[in-house]
């Protein structure tokens, strides 16, 4: 850690951490109620229960989010970040934001639209952080180096704050509600999120591998480029069928099936920066992190995606748990990856030991990462299923959930297992380090 | 490719071809909001009611079990089309009462089922709730979903 202010990192990344725990915990709770039903029926409904699952994830990746901002910022920048203590007072209103929401959601205080359930008031507080944190990056880019990391994740950042804004329009048609919707979920997600995710994998990999920044920098722009290219108006896949023109279906089709390259040239990329690099960095487990982020994000986002988007295939699977497996392997191999890498990463640097823990670290990888793909396979099954039951022979929604059964067994089982290579990693990070790993005096390990 | 594409050629391309994806999509957007506000939805039909019913279909959060138009959660059944399902499209009468008494039927208690809460609705409520679910489906869907199941 060369810059003083980097350890705002620190506090966002605890805060995210305790989200990600209750995030995999409440997914298995509604993993047990797909199997036990009548579980908590009356005390905690099924859309509770989803919803702490789903805000809890956004949240916290977020939260990952600002504390790699943060982190890398200073790196990049060469300076010190603007105001610690406007990130702190950012900090702090979205703790609020998100113990209020949490708190308010067990006791029914929420808004009914899919992952906007947030009141008001916790909105408007996001915007109010929103708009905090960006002034305190802005100033510290504006006035430091640039680099084309800092470039792409500031427009990433500032994209996000953006699109959110549509969470505050929800018109009474029923149509164009869903239509802007799509411009938080979507252009968040397949959208400015990667441009997040492109920069922060880059920023590690120029790190751990030491390769010349001119060639990172080039092949970032190439690659966030055709995430852009193919993701704005991949945004048509979402409006096949809720009452927007036909047109959709073509655009969305071909656009969205080219989503698939931003994936794949990140897989490429990654590979071949490690393969060229010299330097042999003593974080294996940040590598394996990395990595594993860009192959996961190539089959969750991108082949996952693939498998359903064109809009034949999607008039049969739209809304199925073919979707739900897509959703799941997508988020886990994008972006909680991608945060679990650059913690990985940092941490080291923000406690100043060298790298600790890396074997239980790296086991938790391949637990996590084997249960996820287990848990898109079972999903992938069921939806299967699901699509030719429901959807061909028109059978009844829930006969042929029951049908499904066996499977949502299956999916419960690599929960549980996810959970437990969850707690792994957060004892890898947080738990007992060895006292070898202690830095004496100004020795760093190689950034 | 080194020589071909220097960095800076690379970041202009980024930047100028997002520019312009961006403003085509920006385009197509505008012209699938006037469609959807005045072709593929009843717009006089969109009434106070069915607003209302907006509403409360927002305020219980319906849509973290059900699905509508395909989109929400996947616990519970499709809703886009229950109005149909439930006989509509021939006795709007008979499904209205079939709907709402349905609702207050709920929870079923019935061991081993997915259980709806009981939200208690007012007849007022109710009714709202059914005129929005009618008017979702007039909704010009391109004939989505395949089978009236949803």
């Amino acid at each position: 850690m060369k810059y003083e202010s980097q350890s705002i990192a620190k506090w966002y990344w605890f805060v995210a951490m305790a989200l990600f725990a209750v995030q995999v915990t409440v997914g298995v709770l509604a993993g047990y109620v797909y199997v036990a039903p009548n579980f908590l029926s009356e005390l905690l409904p099924f859309n509770i229960i989803r919803m702490l699952h789903t805000n809890a994830l956004i949240v916290w990746l977020l939260l990952g989010f600002f504390g790699a901002a943060y982190y890398l910022i200073p790196e990049e920048s060469e300076r010190e970040i603007y105001s610690p203590k406007l990130a702190y007072l950012q900090l702090v209103i979205l703790v609020i934001g998100a113990g209020g929401a949490v708190v308010g959601y067990l006791f029914r205080i929420h808004e009914g639209r899919e992952f906007l359930e947030q009141p008001l008031w916790v909105k408007l507080g996001i915007i109010v952080a929103a708009l905090i944190f960006l002034f305190n990056i802005s100033m510290t880019v504006l006035a430091g180096r640039k680099t084309a990391i800092t470039n792409v994740l500031l427009l990433g950042l500032w994209g996000i704050a953006v699109f959110f804004l549509f969470s505050l329009y929800n018109p009474a048609n029923l149509v164009l509600d869903k239509m802007y919707w799509w411009w938080v979920v979507h252009l968040w997600v397949e959208g400015v999120w990667e441009l997040v995710m492109a920069s922060v994998l880059a920023f590690i990999l120029l790190k751990l591998t030491g390769v010349d920044r001119e060639v990172v920098e080039k092949w970032l722009y190439v690659i966030v480029a055709t995430s852009l290219f193919t993701g704005v108006l991949g945004t048509g896949h979402h409006y096949y069928w809720i009452g927007t023109p036909g047109y959709w279906q073509w655009i969305g089709s071909i656009f969205s099936s080219l989503e698939v390259i931003p994936f794949f040239a990140m897989v490429v990329f990654s590979f071949m920066m490690v393969w060229k690099g010299k330097r042999d960095h003593p974080n294996k487990a940040a590598l394996l992190w990395s990595l594993g982020c860009a192959v996961l994000a190539f089959f969750g986002a991108g082949v996952w995606g693939f498998m359903h988007t064109l809009h034949p295939v999607n008039y049969y699977t739209h809304g199925t748990q073919v979707t739900a497996a897509h959703g799941h392997l997508a988020f886990f191999g994008a972006y909680v990856a991608l945060n679990l890498a650059i913690m990985t990463y940092a941490f080291p640097h923000l406690l100043k030991r060298s790298p600790y823990n890396q074997v239980l670290n790296m086991a938790s990888f391949w637990v996590m990462t084997s249960a996820m793909a287990f848990m898109t396979f079972t999903l992938t099954f069921a939806g299967a299923v699901q699509t030719h039951l429901q959807r061909v022979l028109g059978m009844n929604f829930m006969e042929v959930q029951d049908q499904l059964a066996l499977f949502y067994w299956m999916r419960l089982g690599s929960g549980i297992v996810v959970v437990l290579g969850a707690l792994m990693w957060l004892y890898a990070m947080l738990g007992p380090k060895a006292a070898s790993t202690e830095l004496a005096g100004q020795a760093a390990p190689a950034e | 490719m080194s020589e071909m594409l220097t960095k800076s050629a690379a970041r202009n391309i980024f930047y100028g071809g997002s520019a312009f994806f961006f403003a085509v999509f920006i385009g197509l957007a505008a012209h699938s909001h006037y469609y959807a506000a005045t072709v593929s939805t009843d717009v006089a039909g969109l009434t106070e009611s069915v607003e209302r019913g907006k509403r409360i279909w927002e305020k219980h959060a319906c849509v973290d079990c059900h699905s509508i138009l395909g989109e929400g959660a996947y616990f519970a059944p499709e809703l886009g089309n229950v109005f149909v399902r439930y006989g509509g499209d021939k006795d709007a009468k008979g499904a209205r009462e079939a709907l709402k008494a349905w609702m207050q039927a709920q929870p079923t208690g019935i061991e081993g089922r997915r259980q709806m809460p009981q939200f208690h609705l007012n007849d007022k409520e109710l009714d709202d709730l059914v005129d929005f679910l009618a008017w979702t489906n007039k909704i010009k869907t391109q004939n989505w979903p395949p089978k009236v199941s949803g």
